[in-house]
């Protein structure tokens, strides 16, 4: 699964300055990256859900986000390559692309999606969180790499919240095996007061970003919440959560929406901005990137903004109250890990979904289904009808896939998208009569 | 004496019977008894056999249940397991059930868990989650700790408490259950012509829907019955076979994979009835106990993380060479992660020790066999060809 980090969507017709930085700390990451062997510092590889990159960089890691380059290289049309690389070498045609873009990637020199070659991995940081494919998507690497491995094993949330068991388990891991590999692998010696400034920069993040997210309940929404989020959420899912400049992007942009907001704007798309707000609608599941653009455009041709998604939330379930927290920062890590989105329950997802429908006064529920994502696919026709059942508002589903070009198919989508707003439309007549 | 025959022939009975009519009937032998479905891999059936209820599999519903409201559960591109068990759900036949615990073994069945919270909120149904760390004081704590919930959640619906030495009787009639499939498995390496894999598979379903006293009953008679029988010696080869973990194989798929010319001496069918790979010890504490045995003797799947590079894919080879194969057939079920995403890392080990595969995909109500029989026959062929060499 994941989050983002899209740079690829071309020329937006207004360039806003939270965007430019957005690019600048996308591109910084990559150049650091491509430095990182020439410079000696040390590589960590690991996942977006359940991150734990304010601990990654108390110990000097320069880190690498393979979903990341998927998506990039989705957005770059490169991931098909990829995709039909590792197949060729074996690996089967029915699980995650995702894996797949990034072993087709590996196995072509690793150059990344900025054109360098990424460095190889001196730990995988495996954050076991909400995904079963991240275990064996890390023991591939491994088996390529020869690197250590440090397993953090986040226990799923099969009940409502976790327990205190499961915390207790996530810290003890950390304390145990996580932090004495990465300081063995780094050199460094672990700082927690170090690990607690990253976490109140985190905090102030954390803030801005839920003030951001929550906007969308104006009407206009000054954002779009699944496609334009896409973008904000790539600093805080990925390498910058913790830093000042990630703190700095978030006041940034939630300066930018409250300009729109007083305003009366609404999002800025690529098609330019949405002038003419006609359906509000929540989205669950990841988006396409293969088509990213093409993709979007088919909600903006229609007046269709996205208020609230569960994507969105891959990487922290912050609009829920969690807050990073400096006075208790391993067990607040523990509890980052443990509260991502997938790691949650289906009933609790759809609680998520139906609280986001009621909340954004939406118009229905979108799903877009994965083809090659258990974790997010599995149950959500079922989502579907319980989210329609409780909130009373029409739902619809439409399947593709996030960066494997072959099941995207924009003539299916489109048409699923046109009934479902004209279902909206009949629905809307039958309450105003 | 039975026969095998007369054996076979109950197991397959209670193989075909989507109604669970032995599970019924014992419940409605005496008042105030309890049953509790489980998928596959792995639940500590000890727990709830301590606390006097029967642990019943579910294991789908193969190529006999007609899937016609499970469909609209679930997308194409999702394996067929939880769709059927849907099926079997809906359709009323696991209504005489009283929970179902869902084992932690990937993305499908943990997200079908909060499926059955949704839709059968009246029952009770537990994600039982296992650790991927294997040090006493990380991943053995939660672990006991889980095991102490789950023995709560049981008391609760049967309204007893659940002694230490309920667990270690429990304990002991399901090791002795443990020694006997070893024993079965023990007797099919040395004479596989004796004790064909279809029957191996046949027995441990049974055991899936038996109390365990009558299931180690049924496994002592057949093995006393298979070693006197006498069958014919074929030049078969003898091959392992992989990936049958969670979903199960059409009964025709393992049948074909036989006539093709194989003999199966290695298999991860059913792996609750062997993943514990050691006696528990009785004394001590009982949850303690299986906690340990789950951490340092338990069997490897692809579910399961392996912390070591250099241990993974091991245990395959060890299969391979402890049971005399001469090859590796993965059958997996489509779609199914665990088993495709690790293939590619198993048949890499495969390759470095000499060790010849196939592989190929099926799904519970595949039909056509043909093709795997070629592809099998054809691999078993060269298998031969190549060992005379
Ligand atoms: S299965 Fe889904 S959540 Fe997991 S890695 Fe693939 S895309 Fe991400
Ligand atoms: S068959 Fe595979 S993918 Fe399907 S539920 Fe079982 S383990 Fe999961």
């Amino acid at each position: 699964m994941t989050a983002p980090t899209p740079t690829a969507a071309k020329p937006t017709v207004q360039k806003d300055r939270s965007m430019a930085m957005q690019k600048a700390m996308v591109d910084g990451n990559y150049a650091r990256l491509a430095r990182a062997e020439a410079e000696r510092r040390k590589v960590a590889y690991t996942f977006v859900p359940g991150n734990i990159n304010e601990l990654l960089m108390c110990f000097d890691l320069v880190v690498n986000y393979p979903e990341i380059n998927a998506i990039q290289n989705g957005m770059r049309k490169k991931s098909g390559r990829y995709i039909m690389e590792a197949e060729k070498a074996g690996h089967s045609e029915d699980v995650c692309t995702y894996v797949k873009a990034d072993i087709g990637m590996m196995l072509k020199g690793n150059i990344g999606p900025n054109d360098e070659r990424l460095p190889n991995p001196d730990v995988l940081m495996l954050s076991y969180t909400g995904c079963f494919t991240f275990m064996k998507w890390f023991e591939l690497l491994r088996h390529h790499y020869k690197c250590e491995t440090a397993m953090l094993h986040v226990p799923y949330e099969g009940g409502s919240g976790f327990s205190k068991n499961s915390r207790d388990y996530v810290v003890k891991q950390l304390k145990e095996t996580v932090i004495p590999t990465l300081e063995r692998v780094s050199g460094v010696k672990f700082d927690i007061d170090r690990l607690r400034e990253y976490l109140k920069e985190s905090q102030k993040a954390e803030e801005n970003w839920v003030w951001v997210l929550e906007s969308a309940k104006h009407k206009p929404s000054p954002i779009d919440s699944y496609f334009g989020a896409i973008y904000y959420i790539s600093p805080i899912f990925t390498a910058f959560r913790g830093t000042p400049t990630a703190t700095e992007y978030y006041a940034e942009l939630r300066r930018e929406v409250e300009q729109r907001i007083a305003n009366g704007q609404g999002p800025i798309t690529p098609e330019g901005e949405m002038k003419n707000e006609k359906y509000r609608l929540v989205v669950e599941g990841p988006p396409n990137y293969t088509s990213f653009r093409d993709f979007w455009k088919m909600f903006y041709d229609e007046g269709a903004v996205i208020v609230a998604s569960s994507y969105a939330k891959v990487g922290g379930t912050y609009d829920f109250g969690f807050r990073h927290d400096p006075d208790h920062p391993l067990e607040s890590v523990a509890e980052y890990c443990l509260n991502c989105y997938t790691n949650h329950n289906l009933p609790e997802r759809v609680r998520m979904l139906e609280t986001y429908v009621n909340e954004y006064q939406a118009d229905g529920l979108l799903i877009n289904s994965i083809k090659s994502c258990n974790s997010f696919a599995a149950g959500q026709l079922m989502m579907m009808k319980e989210v329609q059942k409780r909130t009373g508002k029409p739902g619809a589903f439409i399947e593709t896939d996030l960066v494997d070009p072959r099941y995207f198919s924009p003539a299916n989508v489109k048409n699923r998208l046109e009934s479902y707003f004209q279902m909206i439309d009949q629905k809307r007549r039958a309450t105003a009569a | 004496m039975t026969t095998t025959k007369e054996i076979i022939d109950r197991c397959e009975k209670l193989y075909e019977d989507m109604d669970f009519t032995a599970a019924r009937a014992w419940k409605e032998a005496a008042p105030g008894r309890h049953v509790i479905g489980y998928m596959p891999i792995y639940v500590p059936r000890e727990i709830i056999h301590a606390a006097g209820m029967l642990p019943l599999g579910i294991l789908g519903g193969g190529d006999q249940l007609e899937v016609i409201h499970g469909d609209a559960y679930y997308q194409s591109y999702i394996c067929r397991i939880p769709r059927s068990t849907i099926e079997l759900a809906v359709s009323g036949k696991l209504d005489f059930t009283d929970g179902m615990l869902f084992p932690s073994i990937c993305d499908v069945i943990r997200n079908l868990s909060g499926m059955w919270q949704l839709m059968m909120s009246d029952k009770y149904a537990r994600y039982f989650d296992v650790p991927q760390n294997y040090q006493d004081d990380v991943g053995g704590v939660y672990y006991t700790q889980e095991l102490h919930e789950l023995k709560e959640d049981l008391e609760k619906i049967s309204g007893r408490k659940i002694t230490n030495e309920d667990l270690r009787k429990s304990i002991a009639v399901y090791n002795e259950n443990r020694r006997l499939i070893k024993d079965l498995y023990e007797l099919r390496r040395k004479a596989p012509w004796k004790v064909p894999t279809t029957e191996v598979y046949l027995l441990l379903r049974a055991g899936m829907v038996l109390p365990v006293e009558e299931h180690s009953q049924m496994l002592k008679d057949y093995i006393e019955a298979a070693s006197t029988e006498d069958r014919p010696l074929r030049d078969n080869c003898r091959v392992v076979i992989q990936g049958m973990f969670c979903e199960q194989p059409p009964l025709n798929l393992i049948k074909s994979i036989e006539l093709a010319g194989c003999y199966i001496v290695g298999d991860d069918f059913m792996m609750v009835t062997r993943w514990l790979t050691d006696d528990v010890p009785l004394d001590g504490d009982p949850l303690e106990n299986l906690s340990q045995a789950f951490l340092h003797h338990s069997e490897n799947v692809s579910a399961k993380y392996v912390d070591r590079e250099e241990d993974k894919g091991i245990y395959l080879v060890d299969l391979v060479k402890k049971n005399g194969g001469e090859g590796v057939i993965f059958t997996s079920p489509s779609f199914c992660d665990p088993a495709l995403l690790d293939r590619p890392l198993l048949q890499d080990v495969l390759k470095a020790h000499g060790v010849p595969y196939i592989a190929f995909k099926y799904a519970e109500n595949s039909g056509q066999m043909q093709p795997i029989r070629e592809q099998a026959g054809t691999f078993a062929d060269s298998i031969k060809l190549w060992s005379e060499q």
